[in-house]
């Protein structure tokens, strides 16, 4: 099975094609995967109830059955809206988050393009979504669109930095902006000589991974970093006046995006796709690594949602001067320390 | 910094809940499939004694938002005593309250005077059309078997309890 595998090697065109149905199938069922359980299940249980519990055996079919009905709603536009912006703004976000899919390696060879600058692909690619997001609230021609889309732009713009910056770590102990060549540099290297796990960098680079998580959590625009679509204050900000499927799409991409970002976290500072105790270069990896990948995604996204459940909002000016007073110089500080151990030892 | 601690303990409060939930359960109900006692006092429906209304109309005037519908006629009924004077009452015709108008203040238990309205625990009585929440003097009779007796408020207390009519 697993030699398999190693020695399918289709044509172009094919291999094109498979890449593309995986990518459209895998996009949606990662949403549906951490809508239904964390944003369901944990957050019932974090509360203290069960969650839904009718559509399908114990209720795990609700979340298909919501798609469906968002579906059949009609797809209304404002009077005052401009159109053609207003119908592709959550094309554009959804682009952002099937972009980002492209980079994920599942496995040494099972990656739908292994770039040479794959972390630098994933940071540039990541910030698409802040375009589509300026245009559906700029579009709807709606005062608390408009203030969302603001809100939105301003935040994602100054939580970029700080992803950027704690990321930067990771490559100077790597040593290389490819996603495959940190999952290596992991599971090849050592803590102050001891290699008994390899080095999973949420161990060396713990500062990295705790500024990467925040970041990602207001990249999300999840509590508490939730300004742009505070419900109580401007009503789900730039998404209010969006129906339908298109109202879907926002929800598949911030779903998909976050399944994406824990896959990033869990490559970049939790070994990847790798397991300690088998070499990178086994073939057992076209089967374990997806495996592997997804137990890490899922933990990964468990701390996230946990800390959306958890916490309250930031108000506006907290939430920038969190990032630009504590958490950019943090990074600088944490960047300026592995580049002198970097060199040191 | 200093705010650490409580992000922790803000942390450890939600995973413990839902540790809590996954082992001894939750604290709601899935209610098809299982029922709550409703407790005793419990405002679920109001429940007419037909017996003792007198048509007075103090309840479907004090209701603030006009729910109770009234409609009586009077007539003759023979004299107490060998002689006297046919004494003047008021027969009930209709007694309805529109359940998708009543918000379950109470007014109307309060107000009346010759303890014809109770409150009965019984919740279950929801329609698929609006116009079938109005409900008549049968029906809210019906409801009276369900009322449950009175209780003292406090262990041995002095205070008369009120008693429930039976038919």
């Amino acid at each position: 099975m697993t030699l398999l595998l190693a020695s399918f090697d289709p044509p172009y065109w094919l291999s094109t094609l498979i890449k593309v149905l995986v990518i459209s199938a895998v996009v949606p069922t990662t949403a549906l995967i951490l809508g239904m359980v964390f944003l369901f299940k944990v957050m019932s249980w974090m509360q203290s109830r069960l969650g839904p519990q009718e559509a399908g055996p114990r209720g795990t079919l609700q979340l298909l059955a919501d798609g469906v009905k968002f579906l059949q709603k009609e797809d209304i536009a404002p009077n005052g809206a401009d159109l053609f912006i207003f119908k592709i703004a959550p094309l554009v976000v959804l682009m952002s988050t099937l972009l980002l899919y492209v980079a994920l390696p599942a496995s040494a060879h099972l990656v739908i393009s292994d770039l040479d600058v794959g972390v630098f692909y994933v940071m540039a690619v990541s910030s698409l979504s802040v375009l589509g997001v300026l245009m559906a609230g700029w579009a709807s021609a709606n005062k608390y669109s408009l203030m969302g889309g603001l809100r939105a732009a301003g935040q994602l713009i100054a939580y970029e930095l700080p992803m950027v910056l704690a990321v930067l770590g990771v490559v100077i102990q790597a040593g290389t902006l490819s996603l495959n060549g940190i999952v290596f540099a992991q599971a090849d290297g050592s803590i102050f000589g001891w290699d008994a796990i390899g080095n999973p960098y949420i161990l060396t680079q713990f500062v990295g991974f705790a500024i990467f998580l925040a970041a990602v959590q207001a990249e999300l625009t999840q509590p508490p970093f939730d300004m742009p679509v505070a419900e109580s204050e401007i009503v789900s900000g730039y998404q209010v006046e969006y129906t339908g499927f298109r109202f879907l799409i926002f929800f598949l991409a911030e779903f998909a995006t976050a399944f994406v970002f824990a896959g990033v976290a869990s490559i970049l500072f939790l070994g990847g796709w790798a397991v300690p105790w088998l070499d990178t270069s086994s073939d057992w990896y076209y089967v374990l690594g997806p495996i592997v990948l997804f137990a890490k995604v899922m933990l990964v996204s468990f701390l996230i949602f946990w800390i959306r459940f958890t916490y309250p909002r930031f108000r506006e000016d907290q939430l920038q001067s969190f990032a630009w007073k504590f958490l950019i110089p943090l990074a600088l500080v944490n960047i300026v320390v592995t580049a002198v151990l970097k060199v040191v030892l | 910094m200093p705010k650490v601690p409580g992000l922790v303990k803000g942390l450890g409060v939600t995973f413990g809940e839902m540790v809590k939930t996954l082992k001894d359960g939750p604290q709601t109900t899935l209610y098809p499939h299982e029922r709550e006692v409703p407790t005793p006092r419990a405002r679920g429906v109001i429940s007419l004694h037909e017996e003792n209304c007198t048509a007075c109309m103090l309840c479907a005037r004090e209701c603030p938002d006009w729910c109770i519908f009234i409609e009586a006629h009077k007539y003759l009924a023979p004299p107490r005593r060998e002689g006297g004077k046919p004494r003047q009452k008021n027969a009930l015709d209709r007694f309805d309250i529109d359940f998708s108008l009543c918000m379950y203040c109470g007014i109307c238990v309060e107000v009346c005077p010759f303890e014809a309205l109770f409150w009965s625990p019984e919740h279950e009585y929801s329609e698929v059309h609006i116009a079938d929440l109005l409900h008549d003097k049968s029906r809210l009779g019906q409801w009276m078997q369900t009322v449950p007796e009175f209780e003292a408020y406090e262990a041995g207390s002095e205070a008369k309890v009120k008693k429930v009519p039976r038919n």
